[in-house]
C-alpha cells in the first residue's frame, strides 16, 4: 500500500495539496476503484474464455459474431445487455434482504483481494495475519447467499441457499487444515512471507516442500475452493436441473450480474490464493525478477491457469448429490488434510 | 429437539423446469430435501390425438402419429402402419420391411441418443448432451435424405413406404455405423463410468422387477429391471425374426438390478444392438422391388377391430383400432409406452431426494408429447 | 478401509480419465456451420416450402383432400369458352379451370407432404427456400391464384349469367318437350347423389 501511496502522489501531485485525513481514503479509494475494474474486466475476459472453451470441448464453436475475432466482444455485449435489464423484484420478497443480497455477496468476494499479493509491491494491505483474514472475510458471502434465498421468498432459492449454507461451513475446515500446512513450513500468516519463503526457481515452490504433504494440501485446497466457488462438480446451490437456479433464480438483470461477478471474482481469488501459498505467488518459474511489471503478470498467469481447470473441471463432470457433497467433505478430505497435516508437522519437526 | 416444530413443504416441479422434459408437473411433498409425496399433473400438452383420428382417413392420421412421440416418429409410424395393415390384410414387398426396419432401428439410436445427452444434462454434465446430439445429427441427416424432414417423418405408409431409399443410402449408412460404434466407448468414458455419475445413478430409485411388471413398465426400463422381455424378441412382427442380436438385460454390474445407472446402460448397449440389425439389415437389403407396391388405393378396411403392438424406444406401443367400415376409423387407442412407465414414479419416488427424483425422472425417459398425446 | 481408498483412487481416475476426453475434443475441428455464411446443401427431397406451378393445376382438388391439416385453400371458375389459357409444362393446351384462389398456408402446413402424391399433373412440389420468415402471420399465406379479384368478380357473374341462360335453356327445353317427363324426381337424385 505504501508503494502504491508513493505511485499515486508521484503521478498526482495535487494529492498533496488535500489534508492529510482525506489523502490516504482518496487513495484506499483509487485502489479499490482499480480492483473493481480488474475483476470486471478479467470477469468478461474469463466468461469469454469459458464459453469459448466449453464450446471448444463440445465440438462446436461458441459465439463467433460480436466485435469480429471468434465473437470476443460477445461478453461485453451480454453485460450491456444485463445491464439495461429490467431489475424485477418479486412482490412477495423480503425487499431489503433481496436487494442487498448480491452486494453482500460480492463484497464478500471484494475484500479478499485487499489481502492478496499480486505483486512484489502491489498489495492491498500489508496484513501480518493475512490468510487469516482471508479465510475470515471470504465466509462472509454466505450470509449473503442466505439472504437471497430467504428474501426470494421461492422455495427452490430456499433450497440452494440451505444447501449452500452447508456447503460454505463444511468445506472451510480442509482449506483451512490444508492452508495451515503452508503456515506450519513457513512459520508466518502474511501472505508476503509465504511468497518470500518459496524464492528462488520453481524446485522451492511449497507445492514441492515436505514430500508429499504439500502437494496433498494444495490438492484439497483446490477441491475444497472449487466447492467453495459453487462450480460444478459442486454447484449444488445451484443445481441447474434440480433448483432452476438455486439462491438466484428470482434475480435479474443487474443484481443477477452481481452474483456472478461475484462467483468469478471468487474463483479468481481461489487461484491467486493457491498459487500464492503453493506455486510462488509472483515469482517467475527462475525466481523474482526486478522489473515492476513481470510479477503481477506472472501471478495472473498462474491464477488464470488454475481458473483455466476449474473451467475445464465443469465442462466435463456431472454434480454431485447434496448428500454426497458431505460425504467428500467430512469423510474424505477433512480426514485426509487433518492426517496430511499431521504428517507435515512431523516431517517439519524430524526435519529441521 | 422434540419441540422443534417442522413442516413439510409443497413444491412445484414444472411445468416449467429443466428436469421434466417438457411440460409435466410434479407437486412434491417434501421434508426437506427428502420427497415424501409425488402428483404427477399431466396434460400440458394434450392436442386431442384420439379424436382428431375420428375425423381423419388411415393414411392422414401418420402425420399426427409422428407428433405423439416426436423423438421416435419412425417408430410410431411403423407401429400405427402395421396395425392398419393387419386389418386390412395385406401382404408387404420384402424390401420395405428392410427399409422400415433400418428406419426403425436408425431412429431408435437417435431416440436413445437423446435420452443418455438429456440423461446427463439432468445429472449436471453438460458436454456429453452436445456430443450426442452432434451424432444424432448424422442419423438426421441420412432421414432428411431419405423422407425429406428432419424429425417428422410421414415416411412409411401404409403398404409401403413414401420413397425408395436414395442413391448413396447405404454407403453413408455404413459409413454412420463405423462412424458411431466408436463414440459409445467415448460416452462411457465421459460419462456411464464416471465415479461421480455412478454414485449419482447406481442404487439410486431402484424399481424391482416385481414393481415394473405391476404398474406395466415396458422397454429398457423394463429390460433394466432384469425382467427379459423385448417385442421384437418375443412376438417378432416385421423381419426381426431374420437378424442375429441379443435383447439387452441389465446385469447389474454397476449398483443393482433396475437402479437408474441400469435403465441408463442398457440404452447405450441397446444402440450397439440397434447398430448391429441395421447392418444386417443393410447387408441383406432385396434390390429392385418397387416399394410402393403394396399401397392400397383407399384404405377401407372391413369392419373389425385390431390391436398391434411393437416395441417402442420407449417400451410397448400398442394401437387399437375400430373400423366400421367407412375410410375413417371409428375409434383409435393409443397405448404410450412413456405413460405407463411415468405412472410408476408417484411409487417408487417416494422418499427420494430431490436430485435422486431428478435422477429418475430422467432415467425413464419421458416424451410429454407421447403421454398427454 | 480398504474399500474407501480405492472409491477414492477410482474417483480421481476416472475423472481424469472425462478430463482427457474433452481435452482431446478441445482440438479437434468443431462441426458447427456459420449458418448465414456458410449453407448447407438441402437434399432434393427436402421439406420446406410448398409451390404450386397454377399452369398445371387442373384443379382436381386432391390435394386438399389429403391435407391433414386444410392449409390449401382452392376455388375455381370454369374458364370461358374458348379461352387460351396457355401452354402447360408439357406444352399441351390447357383447358377448364383458372383458379380465383389458390391458397397454402404455410402457417397451417405440417410439412408431412401428403398433398404432392396424389397431383396427377405434379404441379404442387416442395422447393428447397427455406428462409421464409415473416413479421406477420398473414404473409406465410403463399397465394398461387392466376385470376385477380377483380376479374374473378366479372367471371363469377359471367358463370352465373351463364347458368341462368342455361336453366332458361333447360326450362324451355323442357317446355318444348311436354309436360309429362318425370323431371322432378331425375332432379332430387341428383342431389342425394351429390
Amino acid at each position: 500500500m505504501d508503494y502504491f501511496i508513493q505511485i499515486v502522489t508521484d503521478l498526482l501531485p495535487g494529492l498533496n495539496g488535500l489534508p492529510q485525513w482525506l489523502v490516504i481514503p482518496s487513495i484506499m479509494f483509487l485502489f479499490g476503484a482499480l480492483i473493481f475494474t480488474g475483476i470486471a474486466i478479467y470477469s468478461l475476459i474469463i466468461l469469454w474464455f469459458e464459453r469459448k472453451i466449453a464450446a471448444h470441448m463440445q465440438d462446436r464453436l461458441g459465439p463467433m459474431e460480436v466485435g469480429g475475432w471468434h465473437g470476443w466482444l460477445q461478453t461485453v455485449a451480454d453485460a450491456v445487455k444485463l445491464l439495461l435489464k429490467e431489475d424485477i423484484i418479486p412482490a412477495v420478497a423480503d425487499r431489503k434482504l433481496f436487494k442487498l443480497a448480491p452486494y453482500i455477496v460480492f463484497l464478500a468476494a471484494f475484500a479478499v483481494f485487499a489481502a492478496l499479493p499480486f505483486s512484489d509491491k502491489i498489495i492491498g494491505s500489508e496484513l501480518n495475519i493475512g490468510i487469516f483474514y482471508i479465510l475470515s472475510v471470504s465466509s462472509v458471502g454466505v450470509v449473503g447467499i442466505l439472504m437471497a434465498g430467504w428474501g426470494s421468498n421461492n422455495k427452490w432459492a430456499l433450497f440452494g441457499s440451505m444447501r449452500s449454507v452447508a456447503q460454505f461451513v463444511s468445506y472451510e475446515i480442509p482449506i483451512g487444515l490444508s492452508i495451515l500446512v503452508v503456515v506450519m513450513s513457513v512459520g508466518s500468516l502474511s501472505m508476503r512471507d509465504i511468497v518470500m519463503a518459496q524464492d528462488g526457481g520453481i524446485f522451492n515452490w511449497m507445492i514441492w516442500q515436505n514430500a508429499p504433504f504439500n502437494f496433498i494440501a494444495f490438492l484439497i485446497l483446490f477441491i475444497a475452493g472449487t466447492a467453495e466457488t459453487n462450480r460444478v462438480p459442486f454447484d449444488i446451490p445451484e443445481a441447474e436441473s434440480e433448483l432452476v437456479a438455486g439462491f438466484h433464480v428470482e434475480y435479474s438483470g443487474m443484481r443477477f450480474s452481481i452474483f456472478f461477478l461475484a462467483e468469478y471474482a471468487n474463483m479468481l481469488a481461489v487461484g491467486i490464493i493457491a498459487s500464492t501459498l503453493f506455486l510462488g505467488g509472483w515469482q517467475g518459474i527462475t525466481g523474482a525478477s526486478s522489473a515492476p511489471g513481470i510479477g503481477l503478470i506472472w501471478m495472473l498467469l498462474k491464477g488464470f491457469l488454475i481458473v483455466l481447470v476449474m473451467i475445464w473441471f465443469r465442462w466435463t463432470l456431472p454434480r454431485l448429490r447434496v448428500d454426497q457433497l458431505m460425504y467428500v467433505c467430512w469423510k474424505v478430505l477433512v480426514p485426509i488434510s487433518f492426517f496430511n497435516m499431521v504428517g507435515a508437522g512431523i516431517w517439519i519437526g524430524l526435519s529441521s | 429437539m422434540p419441540d422443534l416444530k417442522t413442516e413439510e413443504m409443497v413444491v412445484q416441479m414444472g411445468p416449467q423446469h429443466p428436469a421434466t422434459h417438457g411440460v409435466l408437473r410434479l407437486e412434491i411433498t417434501t421434508d426437506g430435501e427428502i420427497v415424501r409425496k409425488i402428483n404427477p399433473h399431466i396434460g400440458y400438452l394434450h392436442r386431442c390425438f384420439e379424436k382428431h383420428c375420428e375425423e381423419l382417413n388411415y393414411h392422414q392420421i401418420i402425420p399426427f402419429v409422428d407428433r405423439c412421440d416426436y423423438l421416435a416418429a419412425m417408430n410410431n409410424e411403423h407401429g400405427y402402419v402395421m396395425a392398419v395393415e393387419k386389418l386390412l390384410d395385406i401382404e408387404i414387398p420384402e424390401r420395405v420391411e428392410y427399409i422400415r426396419v433400418i428406419m426403425s432401428e436408425l431412429n431408435r439410436i437417435a431416440s436413445h441418443l437423446v435420452a443418455l445427452g438429456t440423461y446427463g444434462l439432468d445429472i449436471g454434465a453438460i458436454t456429453p448432451f452436445l456430443f450426442t446430439f452432434r451424432d444424432r445429427e448424422k442419423i438426421l441427416d441420412l432421414f432428411e435424405m431419405t423422407s425429406g424432414a428432419r424429425l417428422l417423418y410421414n415416411y412409411i405408409w401404409i403398404g409401403g413406404v413414401a420413397f425408395d431409399l436414395p442413391n448413396g443410402f447405404v454407403e453413408k449408412c455404413f459409413e454412420f455405423i463405423d462412424y458411431f460404434l466408436p463414440k459409445l466407448k467415448e460416452y462411457d468414458d465421459l460419462l456411464s463410468y464416471n465415479k461421480i455419475f455412478i454414485k449419482r445413478t447406481a442404487e439410486v430409485a431402484i424399481i424391482p422387477p416385481a414393481v415394473a411388471i405391476e404398474w406395466g413398465i415396458t422397454g429398457p426400463n423394463l429390460r433394466a429391471s432384469g425382467v427379459d422381455w423385448d417385442l421384437r424378441r418375443d412376438e417378432p412382427y416385421s423381419i426381426y425374426d431374420k437378424f442375429e442380436w441379443d435383447v439387452i438385460v441389465a446385469d447389474g454390474r454397476v449398483g443393482v438390478l433396475g437402479d437408474s445407472w441400469s435403465r441408463y446402460y442398457v440404452r447405450v448397449l441397446e444402440m450397439e444392438q440397434s447398430a448391429s440389425i441395421v447392418k444386417q439389415a443393410l447387408e441383406g437389403l432385396p434390390s429392385d422391388e418397387n416399394v410402393k407396391s403394396a399401397v392400397p388405393k383407399k384404405v377401407r378396411p372391413k369392419e373389425g377391430s385390431v390391436f398391434f403392438r411393437s416395441e417402442n424406444p420407449r417400451g410397448e406401443l400398442g394401437y387399437y383400432i375400430i373400423s366400421d367400415g367407412s375410410d375413417i376409423p371409428y375409434r383409435l387407442k393409443m397405448r404410450s409406452p412413456a405413460f405407463c412407465n411415468l405412472s410408476a414414479i408417484s411409487d417408487v419416488g417416494e422418499g427420494l431426494l430431490i436430485s435422486d427424483l431428478v435422477s429418475l425422472l430422467g432415467s425413464i425417459d419421458i416424451v410429454l408429447g407421447e403421454i398427454d398425446r | 478401509m480398504r474399500a474407501y481408498f480405492i472409491d477414492i483412487f477410482s474417483g480421481v481416475g476416472s475423472v481424469l480419465v472425462g478430463m482427457r476426453v474433452t481435452f482431446s475434443h478441445l482440438f479437434t475441428r468443431s462441426v458447427t456451420e456459420q449458418y448465414p455464411r456458410e449453407k448447407i446443401e438441402m437434399f432434393d427431397r427436402s421439406r420446406n416450402r410448398l409451390h404450386v406451378d397454377i399452369e398445371d393445376c387442373i384443379g382436381c382438388y386432391l390435394c386438399d383432400k389429403a391435407c391433414p391439416v386444410d392449409c390449401i385453400h382452392i376455388d375455381t371458375i370454369k374458364a370461358r369458352p374458348g379461352e387460351d389459357l396457355g401452354l402447360t409444362e408439357k406444352y399441351e393446351k390447357k383447358k377448364t379451370f383458372v383458379f380465383p384462389k389458390f391458397d397454402i398456408d404455410m402457417a397451417e402446413c405440417c410439412y408431412c407432404g401428403l398433398c404432392v402424391f396424389p397431383c396427377p399433373t405434379e404441379c404442387i412440389y416442395w422447393i428447397s427456400d427455406y428462409e421464409f420468415a415473416e413479421y406477420d402471420r398473414s404473409n406465410l399465406n403463399y397465394h398461387f391464384g392466376n385470376v385477380t379479384p377483380e376479374d374473378a368478380r366479372v367471371r363469377y357473374e359471367e358463370a352465373e349469367k351463364l347458368k341462368i341462360q342455361k336453366d332458361k335453356e333447360i326450362a324451355a327445353k323442357k317446355a318444348a318437350a311436354g309436360t309429362e317427363i318425370p323431371s322432378q324426381p331425375k332432379d332430387d337424385s341428383t342431389e342425394s347423389a351429390e
